[in-house]
């Protein structure tokens, strides 16, 4: 595979504290990469220093092996889309996909045909001569991305696209998103907050976080395998639990659990709530009390206080809550656990 | 009369007293002025005047001096809002975008211009004027005119910049424009309605303006305004009526030129400071 974008180095602080340190990395030609992780992390650092809008103190961007970090926005083979206000509302829909193609002198019949095109693909045929205020919100992130499109960039870049929307419209973006992708093989870099729409259209996950990167990894096994603490509780649902390794075993009260680090003294236990079994007979596990009982649709997740070792929370399985009730006392254990060193 | 009271409620007949006591108060005037101004002769009891003429214009358009300031005041206020835009509409892209330090107080400092009373600053500036040789010329009387409108020129535009948002701009310099082509066909055309409203108000500010003109301008530069003052103490009411009407005239011609772009949010928007 080629490296499409490769990131070196990358640093940039600011006077606020903020900003990224040291940041590498490398996206494959056709590879949907996410820049994930919460406000202040530095992702739209990266992401805007790729398309130019800001310049590192240091480090190197290579786009198809080519420094492009001397160059203006404009002189730049990426194409970005922004959180919002990416439309000209004084020009129509036509004008503002032609924009770019103008100044790169297309010829008339060729903006028309590109233009006719790429608002087939984002299913907004006919709406040439409205202009943007005539637009849902939904429908001008679509004609942002589709001039964005138009300029067939070496990198798309999007800055939080969809954060605007509904959760809805969000999802149904997110589905778009990725066929177009696959149409068109574009590499995207994709920067957001929201762990459920990196997990959702990914190719691979970068986890940020105070400026630096904690884990590069597919979403699956992001979520299956996170390799630090901050991974861990950012991204799904995760309990934790205080434990301490003796005799090389991490043990929570009488019970012990795989120390696969090979970590000492006191270390944290993470746990899924699909992991988290309940029982009500003689097997060994944690003694715990039912708090709540929430129904959540085709699932329903259970809260157990563990006498000492904090609350758990438990997904299960809508028909195995039946015989629970609030107050009954239950074993619990754990089919996975993944374990950290206590910070 | 009860019925009718009952019918339509109290609410919307003193609603309608009110809008009647409005149209008289201003609409009155005006139309007082009209009649004036078309009167040929007019006796103090009459309610109308019982002959009605062209003369008063005729007599008006026929002085040569009056003549004259009219067509220098429109020359005079072209000049200003001319220069107006080219010093204020940079001055305002640099307060919406540049971080500068002071930029609050450089600001907040055009105010100054209209907290005072206007003849003490227009005396001290005559005073420096002397010293320039500015008094009685052309250059002297625009300066006192772009003084006075210093203020709406650089705090509309600027707000009218400040809502032309940077990924608007940042999306122009992705997809290809120099930031000369972004200024000029996204955030200039963006920001035009605040330009048009504030260049309007310069213009009719400057046909309107006489305390300063009078003091810096006398004796050749005579714009309407200085010109209307000896009117009115020199010849009959009838011929100050013309002469206010032709003032007024502009005025709203502009206003309603201008009405596509004046908005209530465009017009109170310059007055922010964020």
């Amino acid at each position: 595979m080629d490296i499409q974008l490769s990131i070196q180095k990358l640093t940039k602080r600011y006077k606020t504290g903020d900003g990224v340190s040291d940041i590498s990395l490398d996206v494959q030609k056709g590879e949907l990469i996410t820049l994930l992780g919460p406000s202040g992390c530095g992702k739209t650092t990266v992401l805007r220093s790729i398309g130019g809008f800001l310049e590192p103190d240091s480090g190197d961007i290579l786009i198809e092996n080519k420094s492009v970090l001397k160059a203006p926005p404009e002189k730049r083979p990426t194409a970005m889309v922004f959180q919002s206000y990416n439309l000209w509302p004084h020009m129509t829909v036509f004008d503002n996909l032609a924009f770019g193609l103008k100044i790169r002198k297309m010829k008339k019949s060729e903006i028309d045909q590109a233009i006719s095109e790429v608002l087939k693909l984002i299913r907004l045929s006919g709406s040439e001569q409205k202009f943007p205020g005539q637009l849902s919100g939904g429908q001008q992130q679509r004609v942002a991305v589709a001039r964005a499109l138009l300029l067939k960039p070496a990198v798309l870049l999007l800055d939080e696209p969809f954060s605007a929307l509904d959760a809805k419209l969000r999802h149904e973006m997110r589905e778009e998103l990725r066929e177009i992708q696959s149409n068109t093989g574009l590499t995207m870099v994709f920067v957001t907050h929201d762990q459920e729409e990196a997990l959702s259209i990914s190719d691979r996950i970068v986890v940020m976080n105070k400026g630096h990167i904690e884990q590069v990894a597919s979403p699956q096994e992001i979520y299956d395998e996170p390799k630090t603490l901050f991974a861990a509780q950012f991204i799904g649902k995760m309990n934790f639990l205080k434990g301490v390794v003796t005799n090389g075993r991490v043990m929570i009260a009488q019970l012990a659990f795989p120390n696969s680090k090979n970590l000492s003294g006191n270390v944290t236990l993470a746990i899924r709530p699909e992991d988290v079994q309940l029982f009500d007979g003689e097997e060994a596990g944690l003694p715990g009390t039912i708090k709540h009982i929430m129904v959540l649709g085709h699932y329903a997740e259970v809260s157990i206080d563990l006498q000492g070792h904090g609350i758990i929370r438990s997904f299960r399985p809508r028909d195995q809550v039946n015989d629970l009730r609030t107050g009954q006392h239950v074993k619990v254990n754990f089919a996975k656990t993944l374990v950290f060193p206590t910070v | 009369m009860r019925w009718y009271w009952k019918a339509i409620g109290p609410k919307k007949i003193i609603e309608f007293l009110v809008l009647v006591v409005f149209v008289i108060f201003f609409l009155g005037p005006l139309l007082n002025l009209a009649i004036l101004a078309f009167t040929g002769n007019w006796k103090y009891p009459e309610a109308f005047p019982h002959e009605w003429s062209l003369k008063w214009w005729r007599f008006v358009l026929q002085q040569e001096d009056i003549a004259k300031s009219i067509g220098l005041s429109f020359l005079i206020a072209t000049i200003v809002t001319a220069i107006s835009i080219l010093i204020c509409v940079p001055a305002a892209y640099a307060f919406a975008r540049i971080r500068f330090p002071l930029s609050r107080f450089f600001l907040f400092s055009f105010l100054l211009t209209n907290a005072f009373p206007k003849m003490g600053l227009y005396v001290s500036i005559a005073v420096l004027f002397y010293k320039l040789g500015l008094m009685n010329t052309l250059a002297g009387v625009v300066l006192i005119h772009i003084v006075n409108v210093l203020m709406y020129m650089t705090w509309i535009p600027t707000a009218s910049f400040r809502n032309v948002h940077t990924a608007q701009e940042e999306s122009a310099r992705d997809v290809g424009a120099s930031p000369f082509r972004v200024f000029r066909s996204i955030t200039l055309p963006l920001a035009m309605p605040g330009i048009l409203v504030a260049s309007i108000f310069t213009f009719l500010n400057s046909l309107d303006e006489a305390q300063g003109t009078f003091l810096v301008g006398i004796p050749n530069f005579k714009t309407m305004p200085v010109i209307m003052y000896s009117i009115i103490s020199d010849y009959p009411a009838y011929a100050g009526a013309v002469f206010s009407i032709i003032l007024t005239l502009p005025t709203i011609i502009l206003l309603l030129a201008a009405k596509r772009f004046v908005s209530a949010d465009v017009l109170s928007s310059g007055f922010q400071f964020k």
